[in-house]
């Protein structure tokens, strides 16, 4: 077993440790703290397999901006109130009937892929060590995919406008001259709704 | 040599299975999310584990669109999450059963 092989497995096992504790929290800034030791695991595992871009990406992107998106939002939204002890056991009883047939289904594809992609053990494809620099990764990506980039790049200019949309206020729909959108311009463009004001 | 494939497409079916047990078993809109994130995750290690077997760089391409696409769903998932929870002040997705007011 190689000094790779066993980083390899090592970094598996932390980081689904990681992730099956941080599917697990109930308080939510802890699931996303755990999730940015499960993708600061994957981040390595994509350098162990000869993708540094990609692990420079997977610690910008996935751990740095999108884990941080996710505590903001938590952050923005209110908790509900911590139930009092007897309530939170009666709460975990039912949680474990809950997850019951869930880990049941899981374990039963875990398996199900195990057999499929272990069928015959003596069969293993081995994987050999090898580097992709981020120079011949782009120029991949802007030489023969650019028309993927085009619309990946779409893909983020409607996520942003409609991310923009949906944050507007609420509109009162039974004010339909206060709607968004209307041309008068000594309105605001959306009636609030009352509840939205602290 | 480093590990078999089917090991790192072992590791990749386990991390897949535990974001859809999360999708599907979670009453938080945010942990829901975060269940999505789990398995895109899965499939961009498969990708990769994928690039290397064939030693054919497109699967590490593809990895580089499933962060936009993952990036652009997070955006707007958790905005759309955020109105909920402004309409009926609650993350469960129980809350969200009548059609409207």
């Amino acid at each position: 077993m190689t000094l790779y092989a066993v980083l390899f497995y090592a970094l598996a096992a932390v980081t689904l440790f990681c992730t099956l504790v941080a599917v697990t929290r109930r308080v939510l800034v802890h699931a996303v703290v755990w999730m940015v030791g499960s993708l600061l695991g994957t981040a390595l595992i994509f350098l162990l397999l000869g993708a540094p871009l990609l692990a420079g990406f997977e610690v910008i992107i996935y751990a740095g901006a999108i884990m941080v998106l996710f505590l903001f939002a938590i952050m923005l939204m209110a908790q509900e109130p911590n139930e009092p002890p007897e309530v939170r056991s009666m709460v975990r009883r039912r949680l474990r009937a809950r997850m019951f047939w869930p880990t049941v289904w899981a374990l039963a594809g875990i398996i199900a892929c195990m057999a499929l992609i272990s069928f015959d053990p003596t069969n293993t494809t081995p994987l050999t060590a090898g580097r992709v620099s981020p120079r011949a990764l782009g120029a991949w990506v802007f030489g023969n995919a650019w028309p993927a980039v085009e619309i990946v790049s779409l893909l983020l200019f409607a996520a942003l406008a409609g991310a923009r949309y949906l944050g507007l206020p609420l509109v009162r729909s039974d004010h339909p001259e206060k709607m968004a959108g209307s041309l008068d311009m000594d309105q605001p463009p959306c009636a609030v709704n009352p509840e939205d004001q602290p | 040599m480093i590990v078999p494939l089917e090991h790192v497409l072992l590791f990749a079916a386990a991390l897949f299975f535990i974001g859809l047990v999360t999708v599907v078993s979670r009453r938080n809109l945010i942990m829901i999310l975060l269940g999505v994130e789990v398995m895109l995750n899965a499939a961009g290690v498969v990708f990769v584990a994928a690039a290397l077997r064939w030693w054919d760089i497109a699967g590490q391409g593809m990895v580089l669109f499933i962060m936009g696409v993952a990036a652009a769903e997070i955006a707007v998932g958790l905005t759309l999450v955020f109105r909920v929870w402004r309409r009926t002040r609650s993350l469960n997705p129980d809350s969200l059963k009548t059609l409207k007011d």
